[in-house]
């Protein structure tokens, strides 16, 4: 995990901190996957952001990457606070169940879990030897973050942990694009914000929607309904 | 300017319909933006034709003969389907299908989708390109589901979770070509503006592209409803209204594609292989086949309809992934035609839903007797779909089927079952539907058949006699393309 060759030179221990951070991305992901209760995943999706947001605050200021800074302030403003409110209280006003019922078992999908992890890093080995950045090394945490949540997507039968399991792959992406270049360019930062808060609000509307056909946010209802 | 003019038009109109959309004028307020937009996007063909590929506004937007060619085709359908949804909208409240404050949703949400495409078409930023992109589907989400009726809900659910997670693997792709692109252009904005890349594009790294252009093939691919990916489209054309299912086939899908193509450019100029090419034309060959053979099954006409166009967009994939003037040619022609006849035909078909009253094939009988302008328009869209001669679309299937029989004779048969297929499901229902008898109601608007009979005659006019300017331009852009 430790990275080593070109950036020796630079002092080690605040990526030390980077690598520790990235570790415990990793690490609540596997969370995410375990969890069993909605609230307990926007939590652990809120502190998935801001794991994200130290470790690019961390890179931007012992790089002098300075306009990851903006990147940082969006990520804690709108993955770490206002998306994860809004979550709340769309559980609170729409009173859904507290359960996430995942469609497979348990330790069925933490093996699944754990052979995605391998093969991202295999995924990632050639590219992030031919990075040039200090974090080069976490490039492959990134990717098994994306492939974690997109498991997490496609073994949960309720609306909001899909979505949450879309927001922390969007995470992961990021953190990719942190570890291999440095981020985004900034417009498409920006545009990436502004898309995902368009998302969020659409989302908001939509769940309402659903709700009053519905009465209940479980999409396997959506399935019963074609059998009629 | 006039570029500022074909994007600040239609989100003007978004604005203003977001505060007007349910008064009595909306529809007409509509299609006036729509217009608009279109005289704007002459405009702006006609200066490209005149002075070549150019940059504006410091190389953010770029517009060569490929994408002016697409701006004009977007911006035709956007004031046709414009046309169209205003009888159409009228006589769905009229049935009390929608209230007046779904309207105002309806046609801010139309105009934001509309700039969206042209945002997508016209910007020289990959990044970019993906932010429309998503925005193009964050548009219509809502207006998929629209009716509110459990399987609108499901259709636009579905929507917005698969486009998202495609769209997603899209952004990955990005990020993997930026950090291509950093090592030679450096780091900053300009990295990610695609005639910059093109320029360098033979010394970008080819492994890290080659990983990038399969997160990218199957991102926007997912949006361009290639199999397997395609599960979204069927559900999100059957159940949203039906301008929506027309502009959704007729232009999104085609946006997507362009996204595709341009990397596809890139990647081949790095990897200097074939191989982009090849999993285009894997992915375009299993999508004829299988929507092929889905067709059979349907009992819902939009959702034939639906399965029709991921039989046609495979059809152009496959096309642009042999490559070569001929097939790239044709793969041009056929977006444009696919665009203007399946348009026309999901107006045919969103009147006769109106007046029978559901989208059951087996509802819908007889159009010919009571209207004989609906029956006309479906049997003459349905053919010109289906690739009788002389239509347009004749002329594109035969220049890609040839070309396949010549490059790689082991595709034909498959196309050829595939194509006798779909022309065999979809004629035996349409022929029960315009001339079996009826006594189906008449409708309490008179039906936009204006709309309908303009892209037929369109696609007539490419069939028989191309005109010397737009195969020049279509040459032009298949040049583009590195044919």
């Amino acid at each position: 995990m430790i990275s080593t060759g070109a950036s020796g030179m630079i002092s080690g221990w605040y990526l030390q901190i980077v690598n520790l951070l990235a570790a415990l991305l990793l690490l609540i992901s596997f969370a995410m996957l375990a969890q069993r209760r909605v609230a307990g995943l926007i939590s652990l999706f809120a502190w998935q952001g801001a794991a994200l947001a130290v470790s690019t605050a961390i890179v931007a200021v012992f790089t002098a990457q300075w306009h990851l800074l903006y990147s940082v302030a969006l990520t804690l403003l709108l993955k770490v606070m206002i998306i994860p409110w809004f979550f709340y209280r769309l559980v609170r006003k729409l009173g859904m169940s507290r359960d996430v019922e995942p469609l497979l078992n348990h330790s069925l999908t933490m093996l699944t879990g754990i052979v995605l992890v391998i093969f991202a890093f295999n995924l990632a080995l050639p590219i992030s030897q031919m990075a040039g950045t200090v974090m080069r090394s976490t490039l492959g945490i990134a990717m098994a973050c994306v492939l974690l949540s997109f498991l997490m997507m496609i073994t949960r039968t309720k609306a909001l942990p899909q979505v949450i399991g879309f927001m922390a792959m969007e995470n992961g992406i990021f953190f990719a694009a942190t570890s291999a270049t440095y981020g985004m360019p900034l417009v498409v930062e920006l545009g990436v914000a502004l898309d995902v808060l368009v998302g969020v609000f659409v989302l908001g509307i939509f769940f309402f929607q659903i709700r009053e056909t519905f009465e209940s946010m479980d999409l396997r209802q959506m399935e019963k309904r074609k059998e009629h | 300017m006039l570029l500022y003019g074909l994007l600040g038009v239609p989100l003007v109109g978004a604005l203003l319909l977001l505060v007007w959309g349910h008064r009595r004028l909306a529809a007409e307020m509509n299609v006036l933006f729509s217009f608009i937009t279109l005289l704007f996007a002459v405009a702006l063909a006609v200066r490209v034709m005149r002075a070549g590929p150019m940059e504006f506004d410091g190389g953010w937007f770029f517009m060569d003969a490929f994408n002016v060619f697409l701006v004009g085709l977007t911006a035709l359908v956007g004031f046709t389907t414009a046309l169209f949804s205003r009888p159409y909208m009228r006589i769905e409240c009229a049935h009390g299908r929608l209230t007046m404050v779904r309207l105002r949703l309806y046609h801010a949400s139309y105009q934001v989708f509309i700039a969206a495409m042209l945002l997508a078409l016209t910007t020289n930023n990959m990044g970019i390109l993906w932010v429309s992109m998503e925005g193009a589907t964050l548009a219509t989400v809502l207006l998929v589901s629209l009716y509110r009726t459990p399987a609108a809900l499901e259709a636009a659910w579905k929507y917005f979770i698969l486009c998202g997670v495609g769209i997603a693997q899209a952004l990955f792709g990005t990020v993997l070509l930026y950090f291509a692109a950093e090592k030679v252009l450096g780091a900053g904005g300009n990295a990610l503006l695609w005639t910059h890349l093109n320029a360098v594009k033979a010394h970008l790294e080819p492994t890290v592209l080659q990983l990038a252009f399969v997160f990218l093939l199957v991102g926007y691919g997912t949006k361009v409803g290639l199999v397997p990916l395609h599960s979204w489209l069927p559900d999100a054309h059957a159940e949203g209204p039906t301008p929506i299912s027309a502009v959704l086939s007729g232009l999104l899908l085609n946006v997507a594609l362009y996204a595709i193509l341009r990397n596809k450019v890139l990647v081949d100029g790095a990897l200097g292989t074939q191989l982009a090419g090849h999993l285009m034309m894997g992915f375009g060959l299993l999508s004829v086949v299988v929507a092929s053979f889905l067709i059979r099954q349907q009992s819902d006409v939009k959702r034939m309809f639906a399965y029709s166009s991921i039989e046609h967009m495979g059809m152009m994939t496959f096309a642009f992934g042999m490559g070569g003037a001929v097939a790239v040619f044709a793969g041009l022609l056929h977006m444009t035609v696919h665009a203007l006849t399946k348009s026309a035909i999901f107006f045919t078909v969103g009147h006769a839903t109106q007046k029978a009253g559901t989208q059951l094939m087996s509802g819908i009988r007889g159009l010919m007797g009571i209207n004989p302008g609906l029956g006309w328009g479906l049997m003459l869209g349905t053919m010109s779909i289906l690739g009788v001669p002389p239509f347009g679309v004749f002329t594109s299937e035969f220049l890609i089927v040839t070309t396949a029989m010549h490059e790689h004779g082991w595709a034909t048969p498959f196309l050829l079952v595939a194509l006798g297929v779909a022309f065999a499901a979809i004629f035996g229902q349409v022929q029960a539907m315009v001339f079996a008898e009826t006594s189906l109601p008449r409708l309490p608007h008179q039906p936009a058949m204006t709309p309908v009979f303009l892209h037929l005659v369109l696609v007539l006019v490419l069939g028989i006699a191309m005109p010397d300017w737009l195969a020049v331009w279509y040459r032009q852009a298949a040049h583009l393309l590195g044919a």
